[in-house]
């Protein structure tokens, strides 16, 4: 294993490359154009395909049919063409297929901004597309967790025969870190009888599939696929938990806001403001427990976020109005600076008055 | 005794589920009969679409999977591309490829990709009622051109066979019928032919069919199967639109 400086983007394709993922279906879009540039260089060069499909909504049924064939296969993109890609990722969970979809957020609605955001917060983590399903979602707040949350994506996809998204920020995704890259998996190292391979009439024919025209037939399906959710909930849970014991306020946040959290956090500490950080790492299924469980001995929470309060609805059914959830949040592209959260820590522990500017503040 | 009629072992036991006289059920059999001939039934995989074709996947003897509406050729191509060695085909109707999976079947012709389309034109949309398709004639009508097409409203029907004749990739485009005999053989050739060219590692092939619906045509199967030689042949004229083995056509 050896470090090595890389973007975020590149090092998240890499390290699918490095889970054993052969074949990518994309369509360029800012801030994740990386991905796909990176791709298209090394895919050939380890005997794999790159494809770079007519759009979105193109990329995600060559993903269905790819990842229906047995392979280990990955798309990104950026709120606009996720958007796009919905409808195919509502029928790769009817039909079961595992999948890594890469989200690189940034500012909308609309065609909205280029710049980071976490508006999609709602859309990765509610399913996203029409029916009842949920999705793994993993939100990596450094390159190097980008890399490993990459690689785990595959295991649990597979695990799992689900969808799982990566979900970043435009910040993740352009900003360079030391990373560890382990070496590359065995390939097609996942046995995977259900694969559309062509039928040697030995086993059952394979049919990929997500029509079940009998309602009481779907409804089996769907408890079924319920059951696998209850199970991933249980088992799947992924989340940083950092000064929380004896903390007055605790901080919920996640990817990029997370790292401005913890240096808000630490200037807040020195002041004598007691504040801690919850940083979930899935955010389906989300670390609920914890939450809770800092409910009992903590005041007060304060969810921070790029996006107009998403993620705080998650954080307000695990305190279940037993403290105090407050909300600071960006939107638009607008990363929040530490000062500013630092502001609202001090606003939260009654350290200052809320209508004081920031510049007084500080 | 001589056996004059028996079932293609690329076809399952299952009952199909189209209207009487709808002629998709001829087309299932042409299509099963093309693989049993090429001895391809154990490396083939179809693409069923979303239409009344959408049951495909419990007809063909094949590993199968259903795409979303339109999507066909782009699963397709995520298929082929992960066995390229196998018999790859989507079977679709018109509504589902000449209009919601447009850019779909156009790129996929137009990289080369190497898959057989089979593609149902009966002028309609079967499974949803029966409202105008793209392919829909002039004067048609449907539940949702219940005064008959107008082109000023709606253009002229698309012509896919001609459309994608003139895509570099495309190695083979016919488009043929099957509302007689006479026909129905030449149809047989034409998806034969169509699984050939995907087999010698050529680009992409389709076979267009003109079909019945008798259902939401509002007539008997044999109104229907006159009405495609008196009404669609004239603006779908039959004929091989390409054959990079021979040249273009
Ligand atoms: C995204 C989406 N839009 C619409 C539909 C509804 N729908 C189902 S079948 C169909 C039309 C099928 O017509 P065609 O492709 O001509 O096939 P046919 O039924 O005539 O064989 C439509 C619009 C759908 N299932 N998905
Ligand atoms: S609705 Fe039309 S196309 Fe569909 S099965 Fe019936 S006759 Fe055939």
């Amino acid at each position: 294993m050896a470090k090595l400086l890389m973007k975020g983007n590149e090092a998240i394709a890499e390290a699918a490359i490095r889970a054993g993922c052969r074949y990518f279906f994309g369509y360029p879009i800012t801030p994740q154009n990386h991905i796909p540039e990176y791709m298209s260089k090394r895919m050939p060069q380890v005997g794999g395909t790159f494809l770079q499909a007519e759009s979105e909504v193109s990329a995600i049924n060559m993903v269905y049919g790819a990842s229906g064939a047995g392979a280990r296969v990955m798309t990104s993109s950026s709120g606009p063409g996720i958007s796009l890609k919905q409808e195919g990722i509502s029928y790769l969970v009817g039909a079961q297929l595992p999948c890594v979809i890469v989200n690189i957020m940034r500012g909308g609605p609309g065609l909205g901004s280029i710049q980071p955001s976490q508006g999609d917060y709602y859309q990765a983590t509610r399913g996203g597309g029409h029916g009842d399903y949920r999705i793994p979602v993993f939100a990596p707040s450094s390159v190097g967790e980008a890399v490993t949350l990459t690689q785990k994506a595959f295991d649990i996809a597979d695990k799992y025969r689900s969808p799982v998204i990566v979900l970043g920020d435009g910040m993740i995704g352009q900003m360079m870190e030391p990373v560890d890259l382990p070496d590359s998996t065995e390939i097609n190292s996942v046995d995977k009888p259900w694969a559309a391979v062509g039928w040697d009439g030995a086993r059952p024919r394979a049919i990929i599939n997500s029509l079940y025209i009998d309602p009481s037939v779907l409804e089996q399906h769907n408890i079924m696929l319920q059951e696998k959710f209850a199970q991933i909930e249980s088992a799947e849970i992924d989340y940083g938990a950092e000064l929380v014991d004896d903390a007055d306020l605790v901080i919920v946040a996640y990817g990029t806001v997370a790292r401005i959290a913890r240096s808000a956090i630490r200037m807040a500490r020195a002041e004598g403001i007691k504040a801690g950080m919850i940083r979930p790492v899935t955010l389906w299924p989300f670390p609920s427990d914890p939450i809770a469980k800092a409910a009992e001995t903590t005041k007060a929470f304060l969810t921070v976020e790029m996006s107009a309060g998403q993620m705080i609805d998650d954080v307000r059914l695990a305190v279940a109005g037993r403290k105090p959830v407050l909300f600071y949040g960006r939107t638009g592209g607008m990363v929040p600076a530490v000062r500013d959260v630092l502001h609202q820590i001090r606003i939260a522990a009654g350290a200052v008055d809320p209508r004081n500017p920031i510049e007084e503040a500080i | 005794m001589a056996v004059v009629f028996q079932k293609p072992k690329s076809l399952t036991d299952d009952i199909l589920t189209y209207c009487p006289g709808c002629t998709h059920g001829i087309i299932h059999r042409l299509v099963a009969e093309a693989i049993d001939d090429l001895g391809v039934q154990d490396k083939t995989i179809g693409v069923a679409p979303v239409g009344c074709a959408v049951f495909a996947y419990n007809f063909f003897a094949v590993d199968m999977m259903q795409a979303a509406h339109g999507r066909a050729p782009a699963v397709a191509t995520g298929i082929k591309r992960v066995h390229p060695d196998n018999v790859v085909f989507t079977y679709q109707g018109d509504g589902d490829l000449a209009s919601i999976g447009m850019a779909e079947i156009m790129h996929a012709a137009g990289r080369g990709e190497k898959i057989t389309t089979i593609f149902v034109n009966n002028a309609i949309y079967g499974m949803t009622g029966g409202q105008m398709a793209p392919t829909t004639l002039i004067g048609q009508v449907t539940t949702t051109s219940p005064y008959g097409r107008k082109e000023e409203l709606c253009g002229k029907p698309i012509r896919m066979s001609e459309l994608l004749a003139q895509m570099d990739g495309s190695t083979y485009v016919a488009r043929v019928s099957v509302h007689d005999p006479k026909h129905v053989l030449d149809a047989k050739k034409a998806i034969r032919k169509a699984f050939e060219t995907q087999l010698s590692g050529a680009g992409f092939s389709m076979v267009e069919l003109l079909s019945t619906c008798p259902t939401n045509w509002g007539m008997t199967p044999s109104e229907s199967l006159k009405w495609v030689a008196s009404d669609m042949i004239p603006y779908y004229p039959l004929g091989v639109y390409k054959d990079s083995a021979k040249g273009a056509a």
